[in-house]
């Protein structure tokens, strides 16, 4: 491969269309006749249903039709759950609620409309009546038993599973010494910039399907979609237009993404619904939502033996698509970066009347490196050693890798001591520390924050996930040379079109522009899994390349046919076959041009390439060649194009080192950053502009969680931050300069060598913003606090000592 | 996110607007910028049956010397406010105050009258208001009439503005002699609005002492108000280290604060009070 874009700041193709509103989102998508749903969602936490008047909306004009639950719920398939685990109690959660609601927005009746303000104004004309239920929000009363939300079963607990491997009491007894602390990670909105959407569009004479969806799963989709309203599966076509952010909220299946079918299916004319932000803080999957206790075991040097999390998981009222999942993800990650020989995670996992949780950006594994890296803190504090000295002592060197770890993982490779190395250099750490001290003794609070973190990418070999976890790509060059990638990854933001392009453009020697990267559409592209879980370059990318290498084998045989090659050999560089005489003057030549210049285009027939006597030919002129077809070696199918899909062998150990520097207000309680460097290590980078953007968005996620976002229910199981206005996204204003840098460890799992990076900000900066405030507060003997760190409660430590 | 129905109208001139009120005093609502309307409206807190858009009426925005007092039209923007270089020159609380609000897209929109008519118990102008002692220009089917600053402000979201009057005019008195301005604010992270805003005006005497205070307060309780009591601390006295902290101490004298998700009554009463002290120093130091 030549180098000409991968590893480059190429500036991503996909922005200009972005920026000068161009793009089409599914509400940019007009079909005549389409008509608009709105929905009555409960307003009570827990409730009976006695009695929906739908009378008054019906006789509206404009009002089309109305469905309640009474009417569809059995109609529709349940909104599926993959996760599968020992025993889990799965409720039968239906698109609309029949005889009972459970949570605050539960959907309760689909309005529809000539518009969206007749189907608005309609709601509030349908009555529904409640019979209110007792309502349980806190997860540990769930636990104790609490008022049983599901009439299935006699509590709430939906699963208890046990983990770990190594010897855990013997771990405990063993030690020096033991420290315990209880965490939180409260709940999370993922909050994509571009609320849930659907347009439905069913024609009867086809019987065809056809849903817009602001997905990150489209293939998954189309197979649940199609179970769940009984429409043959290749009847159904989901296309995600431009989607504006997912954060793993969009890596579902909803009712109203079924509904909405069902509804065109039923009327015969477009359907379309898009999410409020009311609505996307009330019925879009929530994240986070955990609450446990960490115990962690170790030697007076500061060696780790053991660790163990037994933690309350609130799954919310029912099983979004991956709900159960989430909880066992932090127990995974439990090793973090270090060498601990036994791990053992409980979880409870407890049913509230709340929304659901589900994946939000690093699911699962914040979670985890928050309790690891909270826990190497108070062994440093306990062992008055230094925060960054307890890592370095207990992180597995570069050769033990693969290394084992007590949660069952083999890390694919890692140097993390170069990334710890290199961040302290960066930050000017022993400065930093005198600093720090000299501060102290002026009455300045200045803290200093480490996350040594390791996360789990490129989710993941098919064995390890619900229902595949490979990934596909198509390559095929066109008869004017133009290179269409078809992935089945389903990028919503993270530049893909852009890197994929990167890959094909050097692989196949041709221009970055002759490349054109087509996903999120079932109808186009062979099924795929999607992009989540920091899959899609490191599993999607590698197939895209590894389906270029096929393309490749297929276009060897033809140079060597055209060229009359015999028994000599053919080099390819730049986009050029060239006898082997002749390699050295190709090189040259670079990039080729098109086979078909713009405006040169010839009527009718298209140019046939010419090769007598030449001595090299350019892969766009075999695709040519490969097309018109009257002159193929024996036995070679016309066309170029291959297919592969990608099965990754393991997963991929990204990792690095986030330093964060705090000076806190002694008297207000206000946290300004005064530095913040982060090191990370996604293994070979293709575009190190994208991965900065991807660092640079999850550590400002990061902030929000260490310091401003809550999803707050109040005890009647409201929501007290249903608007933007309640709920703290963090701004531009909060934000300090990063200072990034990277450390290069390849991944031996896929052949790019790449790890994955789009969840990594907010699994590495959590830790080490939350231990820079409870550093700057050692003072006052403070070792922890829980999330969000808000002004009040630091002043209130300051204050009463 | 979808407001109820309701008409709009958009006159071309204040009186067309007054007679569209009066046909509608109960119904009626004016739009400005819409920036504290349009968000009720949406979440169907308010539902107006007829929308009376005043920002397309050029005359109501300016801003003006006019012999020693400052007028300010209702519908001149945070934007225009923050971006004045005579405010800056003769009053530059005003464009601090501004510059606090929202963040560029609403200061391009919102407007001075619609943010002191609403009465947003947070709102960054009625602090300013107060601290300067403004004089609020009425119109209304009987004729026009002027409020002060002081009795504007009734409860939460509620004024002295009567069903059928529109705010046309704030008037301030032009600073003179020497005087020092400042405006600090702890913005709620969600929303923007002040946790604590504390506006102040000082009125230096030769020797630097105070002559007269000003001191306006957003944020801390149901509606915004003058600290009567840190003003008279302020008055006629010299201002160091151990006035000023006692007088700022006195901000929340009477007042009960807010609690809220973000911030306690406890600790709102504090930030007052530091906030407080800030201000009155940075309006110290940018006397001239």
């Amino acid at each position: 491969m030549s180098n000409k874009y991968v590893g480059q700041r190429v500036k991503r193709t996909e922005d200009p269309r972005l920026i000068k509103g161009l793009a089409h989102y599914v509400d940019d998508i007009g079909l005549p006749g389409t008509l608009h749903v709105a929905f009555v969602r409960s307003v009570y936490a827990h409730a009976k249903i006695t009695g929906i008047d739908t009378s008054a909306a019906l006789a509206m004009p404009g009002v089309v039709a109305i469905y309640t639950g009474a009417e569809v719920a059995d109609k529709i398939g349940p909104v599926p759950c993959a996760g599968a685990l020992p025993d889990l109690k799965v409720p039968d959660h239906r698109v609309l609620a029949k005889d009972k609601v459970y949570f605050l927005g539960h959907p309760i009746a689909a309005v529809v409309a000539t518009d969206r303000y007749v189907a608005r104004d309609a709601c509030d004309q349908i009555i529904v009546d409640f019979e209110e239920l007792p309502v349980v929000t806190d997860v540990e009363e769930a636990a104790k038993g609490g008022p049983v939300i599901h009439d299935a079963w006699t509590d709430n607990i939906a699963y208890r599973l046990t983990s770990g491997e190594g010897d855990i009491e013997a771990a405990f007894s063993a030690a020096d010494r033991v420290v315990k602390q209880r965490v939180l990670h409260q709940r999370l909105a993922p909050i994509a910039m571009e609320p849930r959407g659907v347009l439905a569009r069913y024609y009867p004479g086809e019987q065809e399907l056809t849903l817009w969806s602001s997905t990150q799963i489209p293939h998954l989709m189309r197979t649940q979609v199609a179970l769940m309203i009984g429409i043959p599966e290749n009847k159904l076509r989901v296309i995600t237009p431009e989607v504006g952010g997912g954060f793993g909220s969009k890596l579902n299946v909803y009712a109203e993404e079924a509904l909405l079918g069902w509804i065109s299916m039923q009327l015969g004319k477009p359907v379309k619904w898009i999410e409020t932000r009311r609505e996307n803080m009330q019925a879009t999957i929530h994240g986070r939502g955990q609450v446990g206790d960490v115990e962690i075991a170790f030697k007076n040097d500061g060696t780790l033996t053991g660790l163990r999390y037994s933690v309350f998981a609130d799954l919310g009222a029912y099983h979004q698509l991956l709900t159960p999942a989430i909880p066992t993800l932090t127990g995974l990650m439990l090793s973090g970066a270090y060498k601990i020989p036994a791990i053992q995670m409980n979880i409870t996992a407890c049913f509230t009347n709340k929304m659901a949780t589900d994946a939000y950006r690093g699911a699962g594994r914040p979670e985890a490196t928050y309790v690891v890296e909270r826990a190497l803190d108070l062994v440093a504090a306990d062992l008055g050693m230094d925060a960054a000295e307890v890592r370095r002592k207990n992180f597995p060197a570069p050769s033990e890798f693969p290394f084992h770890t007590a949660t069952g993982l083999d890390y694919d490779s890692g140097d993390y001591e170069a990334a710890l190395d290199k961040a302290q250099q960066i930050a000017g750490y022993a400065k930093l520390r005198e600093d720090q001290r000299k501060a102290r003794e002026e009455g300045r609070l200045i803290g200093i924050g480490i996350s040594t973190y390791v996360e789990i990418c490129a989710l993941g070999p098919s064995q390890a996930m619900p229902a595949g976890g490979w990934e596909s790509a198509t390559v095929r060059i066109e008869p004017t040379g133009k290179v269409t990638v078809l992935t089945g990854a389903s990028p919503h933001g993270q530049g893909q079109e852009t890197s994929f392009a990167q890959i094909a453009a050097d692989e196949l020697g041709v221009d970055l522009n002759d490349v054109t990267v087509i996903h999120g559409d079932t109808g186009v592209v062979q099924y795929g899994i999607g992009t989540f879980g920091s899959r899609a370059t490191a599993v999607g990318g590698t197939a895209v390349f590894v389906a270029i290498q096929k393309l490749k084998e297929k276009a060897d045989k033809i140079a060597a046919h055209m060229l009359k090659a015999g028994a000599s050999r053919l080099s390819f560089e730049g986009g050029k076959y060239s006898l082997e005489q002749a390699a050295a003057a190709a090189a040259t030549t670079g990039v080729s041009d098109p086979v078909v210049p713009v405006g040169e285009a010839p009527a009718g027939a298209l140019p046939e390439p010419q090769t007598d006597g030449k001595s090299s030919i350019t892969i766009q002129e075999i695709a040519l060649a490969a097309h018109i077809a009257k002159d193929l070696p024996p036995d070679t199918e016309p066309g170029l194009s291959a297919t592969y899909f990608f099965e990754p062998k393991n997963f991929t150990f990204p990792f690095g080192t986030h330093i964060a520097v705090v000076e806190i207000d002694r008297e207000t309680g206000d946290i300004e950053f005064l530095r913040y460097v982060a090191v990370d290590d996604c293994g070979r980078v293709i575009n190190p502009l994208l991965v900065d953007g991807q660092i640079h968005g999850g550590i400002v996620q990061s902030i929000g969680q260490a310091l401003f976002e809550e999803v707050v229910y109040n005890e009647d199981g409201q929501l007290i931050t249903g608007t933007l206005m309640d709920y703290a996204l963090p701004r531009a204003s909060h934000i300090p300069r990063f200072e990034l840098d990277r450390t290069e460890t390849p991944s031996p799992v896929n052949p790019l060598g790449v790890k994955g990076v789009g969840e990594a900000g907010t699994i590495g900066a959590t830790p080490a913003i939350v231990g820079a405030v409870i550093d700057a507060l050692a003072p006052f003997g403070v070792k922890h606090l829980d999330m969000p760190i808000k002004p009040e409660n630091v002043w209130r430590i300051i204050n009463n000592g | 996110m979808i407001p109820a129905q309701f008409d709009y109208q958009a006159p071309a001139t204040l009186e067309e607007a007054v007679a569209l009120l009066a046909g509608d005093p109960d119904g009626a609502r004016v739009l400005a910028g819409g920036h504290s309307l349009i968000p009720a409206m949406k979440l169907r807190l308010a539902q107006p049956q007829l929308l009376v858009d005043i920002a397309r009426i050029k005359s109501l925005a300016y801003i003006r010397e006019e012999g020693d007092q400052i007028l300010i039209g209702a519908t001149t923007t945070h934007y225009q406010l923050e971006s004045s270089d005579l405010l800056k020159n003769i009053c530059p609380l005003l464009p601090a105050c501004a510059g606090n609000i929202g963040d560029v897209q609403v200061r391009n929109k919102g407007t001075i009258g619609g943010s002191l008519a609403h009465s947003d118990p947070a709102g960054d102008w009625p602090a300013a208001a107060l601290a300067l002692s403004a004089e609020l220009v009425l119109t209304g089917p009987n004729g026009e009439r002027t409020v002060k600053a002081d009795s504007f402000f009734i409860d939460l979201l509620t004024t002295d503005i009567k069903p059928g009057e529109i705010l046309r005019e704030i008037r301030i008195k032009k600073p003179s002699g020497r005087f020092g301005q400042a405006y600090q604010k702890v913005p709620h992270p969600a929303s923007g609005y002040a946790v604590v805003g504390i506006a102040v005006h000082l009125s230096l005497n030769a020797d630097g002492s105070c002559s007269a205070a000003g001191i306006g307060v957003t944020g801390v309780s149901t509606k915004a108000f003058r600290a009567q009591g840190v003003e008279s601390a302020l008055t006629g006295a010299t201002l160091d280290d151990q006035t000023i902290p006692a007088a700022a101490a006195k901000v929340c004298d009477g007042i009960n604060p807010t609690t809220d998700l973000y911030a306690s009554a406890d600790y709102r009463r504090h930030l007052a009070e530091v906030h407080t002290r800030r201000a009155i120093k940075a309006a110290l130091a940018s006397a001239k």
